[in-house]
């Protein structure tokens, strides 16, 4: 049995009971002790490797990371000898949270990563308020070594609304969030903004950035209404202020080499801090994405042609980027609901992107430190830096193999307990024709 | 007819490997491919049902007598052979063991440790019917005008030159069933294909092998037919019982008439003849069906006709029923870790394929997906790992028949595909490592005897006709 941390809990009713009283009780039980993780390797990812390595954790923080540092009286010793230490596993991109058992109209579940938006612009949609806290899809992937995901719309307009960095972890949403907004995300979809073309796209996208730019400029005059007018209602244009500021990141889906040049003309033209995503033909542009130091998103596993955009998809991809010095972040593009059910197969993208050429540390950066600098919270998560919210995981070995398990998950130093629905789904059935629907004496 | 990338550092292998496919060598077609021609045509032009109208022209590519030696065999028929040795010659597998006979004329492989697979096998494939790019003009693997399409045969929507083919080729798999969708409660017939160059699907069949009839259940058929009906569970279970009944008619009526042959033969109905052959045992039934409880029911419609459910697909709560699929001997093709993503899916888990093969069960890893069966084996390992965390002993051994010779007895192909054994073709894989490391890469993948697939040679890279001009071989 290797995952002991949650196979180990004897009664469907006792984990129910962890899961409250972690949730509930998070601060002020994270802040009641410290914790030393002793003897493992640690990967902190804002610095080399630590070989018998300590990780302290205080009041739900890190406070000290390396070797033969004295463990202070009182701490809960854990030993992670064999071990390897990382941060949580950020991943790039998700709804996770948002989607449950497809949308209303595809099965009858709930999937609140849409907006009708107006005229294909939901710039003003904060998509984590739609946060489902319960959510049974958190623990599972939690389970898994994922701490934290970057929440985004799914195929929203091409201004398709607010994304927001999340700990996996929390009764309500508050308790969850790291940060919000982090990002606005936008796609080069003509079909999202109701054009024809892209030239026609293009246009409209001007358009709108520089109505949100002449809004900014003369708000007192557009309230007493002597301004020309505007394509966007008032708070749409209010919620673009940030990105045209060049102060919040434009994260703009696209994959054609051309477009990515496009998007990039219009990056510079706005002042925008951009971010592409997708980027299946990144690799053909990857000089000019690291000339612009535009961090893109990709995936490790994409190397299908699905669209006459995407026709020099490659799996090195991702590893032909970091290798012309883009900031990559790894962002799930396998099948089976990796966007939400299972965002841990962010592990399987990782090792992929090694597979086809990336180095091992790059990608663990590229699932950790990564997303969480360009997203504007590496001062919160995504390494195992002092200060940082303690986000821990102690794997079994080396957390890209299939074979390996995170034994031991901290979110902001509470350790994560509990079995999630699947586990006792599993539990129930585990003796054929005979399920446990019941507890037997 | 330029079949790969013409890099000109290689153009003399190409010049030999165009050549070769040019003039293949004839087909060693296995008897029980001329044996299934019993309605061949030739007596007259009188049609009658069970021919074969499109009949495989796949022919092996021509190969040379190789031998791979100081490899890690995982032959799913046995243990690990470490450090040992395969023969395969003209397309079947010789010798398999700690070593083999060497003859003059073969290539000789040094693995350097490295692994050998049986080539992998996907019992759930739409490669073809739903090809990259997703055009709407190839989105051809629905029939979804009716609830019962019995009559259409995902053959005829393939399209060859769907450039995911030599992708799944390169991730080691030699062998596919391609259905029809999901839309249908009866969807049509599939097929059974291997990833080669062709300019035809007759080109891709693998000689011989059965057809499968594509079932669905639950919340496909009821929602794209909500408006016409089905629109419920319990319609959906009335029209399979409608057909098949109308299939036993049919049945009866032709089987009256092939025994004397005389008089005014009963009318075709492609509809019916498909599913008359699955009466006849001749046709094996893929049934695509989440739950358990709409599982259970199935196969009391199976019961109730007289015909078996070879396998279930996507069996998300397959664990549910993992001993009655074990004693009805019906396979589980099933995925490593999907679910959540629809209320029928709501149950999925990480240990299905774990528990079903705990029970005694056949599981089956099968993909879907193109993506999915690129990686057929990291999808097997992650099963692999799940069910350890389960306390269930998984070895390498068995976990490599989950996407071989356990696929293979879902296609009825077990005879010939699924396992290095002797007289087996050789559908083989050489691996970079572990095949259940994620970093590990197929290297080389023979189909037939013929290395159809070489990582480091680009004239063993196929490229179909519509990459050319496109693609990664194109530079900034």
């Amino acid at each position: 049995m290797r995952r002991t941390t949650w196979s180990a809990l004897a009664s469907s009713a006792l984990a129910v009971a962890a899961v409250t009283v972690a949730a509930v009780a998070l601060p002020s039980a994270s802040r009641a002790q410290t914790i030393a993780i002793t003897g493992g390797t640690v990967y902190p990812v804002n610095g080399p490797k630590i070989e018998n390595g300590t990780v302290l954790i205080t009041n739900g923080r890190i406070t000290a990371v390396g070797a033969g540092l004295p463990i202070p009286a009182g701490a809960a010793r854990v030993d992670a000898t064999g071990k390897w230490v990382t941060p949580g596993l950020v991943v790039g991109g998700a709804t996770i949270g948002l989607a449950e058992a497809g949308g209303p109209q595809f099965s009858g579940g709930y999937n609140d990563a849409r907006a009708r938006g107006t005229a294909g612009v939901s710039a003003s949609w904060r998509v984590w308020e739609g946060t489902n806290p319960a959510s049974t899809f958190f623990r599972k992937n939690v389970q898994a070594g994922v701490t934290t995901v970057v929440q985004v719309p799914q195929g929203a307009g091409w201004i398709g609304g607010q994304a927001a960095v999340l700990n996996l972890a929390g009764n309500t949403i508050a308790e969850m969030l790291v940060k919000a907004p982090v990002a606005m995300m936008a796609s080069m979809s003509p079909e999202a903004a109701g054009a024809a073309s892209r030239g026609e796209l293009l246009a409209r996208m001007r358009a709108v950035l520089a109505d949100a730019k002449a809004y900014g400029a003369r708000r007192v005059q557009y309230e007493s209404g002597n301004t020309r007018s505007f394509a966007l209602p008032k708070q749409e244009l209010e919620a673009l202020q940030p990105v045209v500021n060049g102060t919040m990141p434009l994260v703009m889906g696209v994959d054609r080499a051309s477009d990515i040049r496009a998007a990039l003309a219009i990056g510079r033209e706005f002042g925008l801090k951009l971010v592409v995503a997708g980027a299946a033909e990144g690799w053909q542009v990857a000089a000019e994405l690291a000339a612009a130091k535009v961090p893109v998103m990709v995936g490790a596993m994409s190397n299908i042609p699905q669209s006459f955009d995407q026709l020099a998809a490659s799996q090195e991809n991702a590893a032909r980027l970091r290798r012309a010095g883009v900031s990559v972040i790894l962002v799930n593009t396998g099948p089976g609901d990796s966007d939400a059910f299972n965002v841990q197969n962010i592990r399987q993208e990782a090792g992929n992107a090694v597979a086809y050429g990336m180095s091992w540390d790059d990608a663990l950066r590229a699932i950790t430190l990564a997303p969480a600098e360009v997203m504007g919270v590496a001062d919160r998560v995504g390494s195992l830096a002092v200060g940082r919210e303690a986000n821990v995981v102690v794997w079994s070995g080396d957390p890209f193999e299939f074979a390996t398990s995170a034994e031991r998950v901290y979110i902001r130093g509470v350790l994560q307990t509990g079995e999630s629905r699947q586990d006792e789904l599993m539990k129930r059935y585990r003796t054929p024709g005979s399920p446990g629907w019941f507890e037997r004496p | 007819m330029s079949l790969y990338h013409p890099a000109a550092a290689v153009a003399a292998a190409l010049v030999a490997w165009q050549a070769a496919a040019a003039q293949p060598a004839p087909p060693a077609r296995p008897a029980a491919d001329t044996a299934r021609r019993a309605s061949a045509p030739g007596a007259g032009a009188l049609s009658v049902p069970n021919a074969d109208p499109f009949p495989s022209t796949y022919a092996p590519w021509p190969s040379r007598p190789t031998v791979i030696r100081n490899a890690n065999i995982l032959t799913a028929a046995g243990p690990v052979i470490r450090n040992g040795a395969i023969l395969f010659r003209d397309g079947k597998v010789v010798a398999v063991g700690a070593s083999v006979e060497t003859p003059a004329d073969a290539v000789v492989i040094d693995a350097a440790g490295r692994w050998v697979t049986p080539g992998l096998i996907d019992t759930h494939s739409h490669l073809g019917v739903y090809p990259a790019p997703g055009t709407a003009a190839h989105s051809d693997g629905n029939e979804a005008t009716a609830p019962v399409t019995a009559h259409v045969w995902a053959e005829h929507s393939v399209w060859p030159h769907d450039p995911q083919f030599p992708r799944v080729l390169a991730g080691g798999l030699t062998t596919m069933q391609v259905l029809p969708g999901s839309a249908n409660l009866i969807g049509g017939r599939s097929v059974v294909l291997k990833p080669v160059p062709s300019t035809s699907v007759q080109g891709m069949k693998f000689p011989g092998a059965k057809y499968g009839v594509k079932m669905a259940c639950g919340e496909n058929p009821k929602r794209v037919y909500q408006n016409r009906g089905p629109a419920t569970r319990m319609a959906n279970v009335a029209g399979y019982r409608a057909a098949w009944i109308g299939a036993e008619r049919y049945r009866r009526q032709w089987d009256r008439w092939l025994e004397k042959r005389e008089g005014e033969p009963p009318a075709r109905n492609l509809n019916d003849e498909s599913l008359a052959e699955v009466l006849r045992g001749n046709i094996l039934i893929h049934n695509h069906c989440y739950q358990a409880d709409e599982m259970l029911q199935m196969i009391d419609i199976a019961k109730e006709f007289g015909y078996k459910i070879r396998s279930f697909h996507h069996g998300t709560e397959a664990y549910k029923i993992a001993d009655v699929l074990a004693r009805e001997e019906i396979s589980a093709s099933i995925w490593s870790d999907w679910g959540g993503f629809k209320m029928e899916a709501l149950d999925g888990v990480r240990g299905n394929v774990g528990m079903v093969f705990a029970a005694g069960a056949r599981s089956i890893v099968h993909s879907d997906d193109p993506s999915y069966a690129q990686r057929m084996n990291q999808e097997a390992a992650k099963s692999m790992a799940s069910a350890r965390a389960l306390g269930i002993a998984v070895s390498d051994e068995d976990a490599i028949r989950w996407i071989t010779i356990n696929a293979a007895w879902a296609l009825g192909l077990d005879d010939r595909i699924g396992s290095l054994e002797p007289g087996k073709n050789a559908d083989v894989v050489l691996w970079s490592g572990h095949p259940f490391s994620v970093y590990t890469r197929a290297e080389r993948v023979w189909i037939d005897g013929a290395l159809m697939y070489d990582r480091t040679n680009p004239s063993r890279q196929w490229r179909t006709d519509f990459e050319l001009g496109y693609g990664p071989g194109r530079t900034p």
